[in-house]
C-alpha cells in the first residue's frame, strides 16, 4: 500500500514535469525538421543550425537580448543590494513603505507597467529603443534583487561588521571583507533571477522598444503570424542545452565543495 | 558607518522607484481621466469598459483567469505535497527543475503548444495512434486556459512548496497523536498553515492570466479577444493613449484588490517567499 502510494506520487510528479517540458521537446524536434512548415515532418536535418549563423536578424536580436539582460541584471543587482542594506536598517514604518513600493512592479500587471513606462519615456521625449528597454528592464528587476538580498542581510551577524570597524577597517573595506561574503548567495541568486526575467520578458519590451531594437521575444512575436523561422528553434535548442550543461556543471562544483567542507569538518 | 548613513543608501533606489514606478503609474491615471481632444477631466475613458465588446472581453478574461487559477491550484497543491514528502536535500535542484523551462522563451513555448494542439498536431497524432478520439481545442478559450495554466503553473508551485516545506513535522505528528486522521490533519492543520502560500500563488497566477494578450493572440488565433488584447490594440494599433489608460485603470482595480489580499496575509518580507 505504501509502495503504491509512493509510486502514485512519483507518477504525478513525472506527469507535471512532462506537461512543463512537452513544448520544449517539440521545439527541439522542430529544430531538426527539414520541412520549413512546422506542421509537417520532412526528415532529419541539421541545416538550421548552420544557416542560423548567417541569419543577421536573429543574431542581432540574440546580441541585444543578451546585452540588455546582462546590463539590466548588473545595474539592478548594484542598485538593489545597496538599497537592501539601507532598508535592512530602517525602522518598521519606513521599511514597510519601501517594501510596499518594492512590491508594486512585482504584483502589477505587466501590460500596465509596460504602458506606464512608455508614457513616461514619451513624455520625457526619449526615443524608444535600446536605452528605454534597458531602463525598463532594470526597473522591473531591482525588486527581485532586493527580496533575494534582504533575507540574507537579516541572517548576518552585525557584530562581525562592527568588530571589523573596531579593528580599524574603513566601512567600505569592512563591507567587502565581512558583509558581502555573507550575503553573496543572495546577491548572486538575485542577479541570476534578474537575468532570467529580462531574457524572457516580452510584454514590457513590446511597449518600450519602439521599432529600432528587437529582442528574441519581440522577434518571435512578430513572426508568430507569418510563421517562425526554423533557425529560431535551433537557436533556442542551443541556448537551452548550454544552460543545462552550465547548471549541471555548477551543481557538480557545488556538490564537490560541499563534500570538501564536510570532510574538513570531520577531520 | 552610522545607522543614519546606512539608511541613506536606499535613497537612489527610492528615487528610482519614484521616477520609474510611481510617476509612470500616475501618468496612466492622468491619461485615463482626461479627454483626448482637450485634456479636460472626464470619465469617458473608463466608461468605455461598458461597451458591449469591451464588457464581453473583460468578462471572458475574468472567467478564463479564474479557471486557470483554479486549475493551477488543483495541480500544484498535490504536487507541492508530493515534493514536501520527498524531502530534497537542497531546494536548488527543485527550483531549477521548474525554472529551467523559462530559459526557452515563453512565447516560443506557447507557439509549441500551437503545434501540439493543432487539428493534425502532435497530440492528435498520438491520440489517433492510440485509437482515441481527437481533441479540437485550438483557437478556442479552452486552449487559452491551457496556455495560461502552462505558463503560470511554476508561480503557483514554488510559493506553495515554500510554505508547505516549512510546516514542522512535529505539528503534524501531534495532530495524528491526538487522534486526527489524514483528512482532519489536512483540513485543520496543513491547509490553514499553507494559506499564505496559496494567496501568494493565486495572485501570481491570476493577475498575469487576467491581463495577458500574448497567450490569447497565439492560442486563440485572434478569434478570442481578452481585455489585454483590447488595451494592447488601443495603444499599438490605434495609438489612443487616453482610452487605453482608462481601460488599464479598470485592470488596476483588480491588481489593487490582489495586492490588498497579499498585504493582509503576508506578514514577512513581501513576496520573497515566491522564490
Amino acid at each position: 500500500m505504501v509502495k503504491l502510494k509512493r509510486f502514485g506520487q512519483k507518477l504525478y510528479l513525472a506527469l507535471v514535469i512532462l506537461f512543463l517540458y512537452a513544448p520544449i521537446f517539440v521545439l527541439v524536434g522542430l529544430s531538426f525538421n527539414s520541412s520549413k512548415s512546422r506542421s509537417k515532418w520532412g526528415g532529419f536535418t541539421t541545416k538550421w543550425y548552420r544557416s542560423m549563423f548567417s541569419n543577421d536578424t536573429i543574431l542581432a536580436a540574440l546580441r541585444d537580448t543578451l546585452i540588455i539582460a546582462l546590463l539590466s541584471a548588473l545595474f539592478a543587482t548594484l542598485l538593489g543590494t545597496v538599497a537592501a542594506i539601507g532598508i535592512n536598517r530602517m525602522k518598521k514604518l519606513p521599511r514597510a513603505m519601501m517594501l510596499g513600493v518594492t512590491n508594486i512592479p512585482m504584483l502589477n500587471a505587466e501590460i500596465v507597467t509596460g504602458i506606464s513606462l512608455m508614457l513616461l519615456f514619451l513624455a520625457l521625449k526619449l526615443e524608444l529603443g535600446f536605452w528605454t528597454v534597458l531602463l525598463s528592464h532594470t526597473s522591473f528587476n531591482v525588486p527581485y534583487v532586493i527580496l533575494s538580498v534582504l533575507p540574507k542581510l537579516k541572517q548576518t551577524n552585525r557584530s562581525t561588521y562592527e568588530a571589523a570597524l573596531d579593528l580599524g577597517a574603513k566601512p567600505l573595506r569592512a563591507f567587502f571583507a565581512v558583509v558581502l561574503p555573507d550575503i553573496f548567495p543572495g546577491v548572486l541568486s538575485g542577479f541570476l533571477l534578474a537575468f532570467t526575467l529580462s531574457l524572457d520578458d516580452f510584454i514590457i519590451t513590446h511597449f518600450t522598444r519602439g521599432n529600432s531594437v528587437s529582442t528574441l521575444s519581440t522577434l518571435i512575436y512578430s513572426e508568430t503570424r507569418k510563421g517562425i523561422k526554423p533557425e529560431m528553434y535551433a537557436l533556442s535548442t542551443l541556448l537551452f542545452v548550454s544552460v543545462l550543461v552550465l547548471l549541471i556543471f555548477i551543481n557538480r562544483a557545488g556538490a564537490k565543495q560541499e563534500k570538501k567542507r564536510l570532510q574538513q569538518n570531520a577531520a | 558607518m552610522k545607522k543614519k548613513n546606512t539608511i541613506l543608501l536606499s535613497t537612489p533606489y527610492g528615487l528610482w522607484m519614484l521616477g520609474f514606478t510611481i510617476i509612470p503609474l500616475l501618468m496612466v491615471v492622468g491619461y485615463g481621466l482626461t479627454s483626448r481632444s482637450d485634456g479636460s477631466f472626464t470619465l469617458d475613458n473608463i466608461r468605455l469598459i461598458a461597451s458591449p465588446e469591451n464588457r464581453r472581453a473583460l468578462w471572458l478574461s475574468v472567467r478564463l483567469s479564474l479557471l486557470s487559477t483554479l486549475f493551477c491550484l488543483l495541480i500544484a497543491y498535490p504536487l507541492a505535497m508530493v515534493l514536501r514528502n520527498m524531502k530534497f536535500k537542497s531546494n536548488s535542484l527543485l527550483v531549477m527543475l521548474f525554472i529551467m523551462p523559462m530559459w526557452i522563451n515563453s512565447l516560443l513555448r506557447i507557439v509549441a503548444w500551437q503545434n501540439i494542439l493543432e487539428r493534425k498536431g502532435v497530440l492528435n497524432t498520438l491520440l489517433q495512434f492510440l485509437h482515441l478520439p481527437a481533441v479540437n481545442i485550438i483557437n478556442s478559450p479552452a486552449a487559452i486556459v491551457l496556455g495560461m495554466v502552462y505558463d503560470f503553473l511554476p508561480f503557483m508551485i514554488l510559493p506553495l512548496y515554500n510554505t508547505l516545506v516549512k510546516i514542522d513535522e512535529n505539528v503534524i505528528n501531534a495532530a495524528h497523536d491526538l487522534g486526527a486522521g489524514n483528512f482532519h490533519t489536512f483540513t485543520r492543520i496543513i491547509f490553514p498553515l499553507s494559506i499564505p502560500g496559496v494567496i501568494s500563488g493565486i495572485t501570481m497566477v491570476f493577475v498575469p492570466s487576467l491581463t495577458t494578450f500574448v497567450i490569447s493572440d497565439i492560442l486563440g488565433g485572434s478569434k478570442v479577444l481578452l481585455i489585454g488584447n483590447v488595451i494592447e490594440q488601443q495603444f499599438q494599433k490605434l495609438a489612443n493613449w487616453h482610452s487605453g489608460s482608462g481601460l488599464s485603470l479598470v485592470l488596476m482595480l483588480f491588481v489593487l484588490l490582489s495586492m490588498a489580499l497579499v498585504a493582509k496575509y503576508d506578514k514577512g518580507e513581501g513576496s520573497a517567499n515566491v522564490w
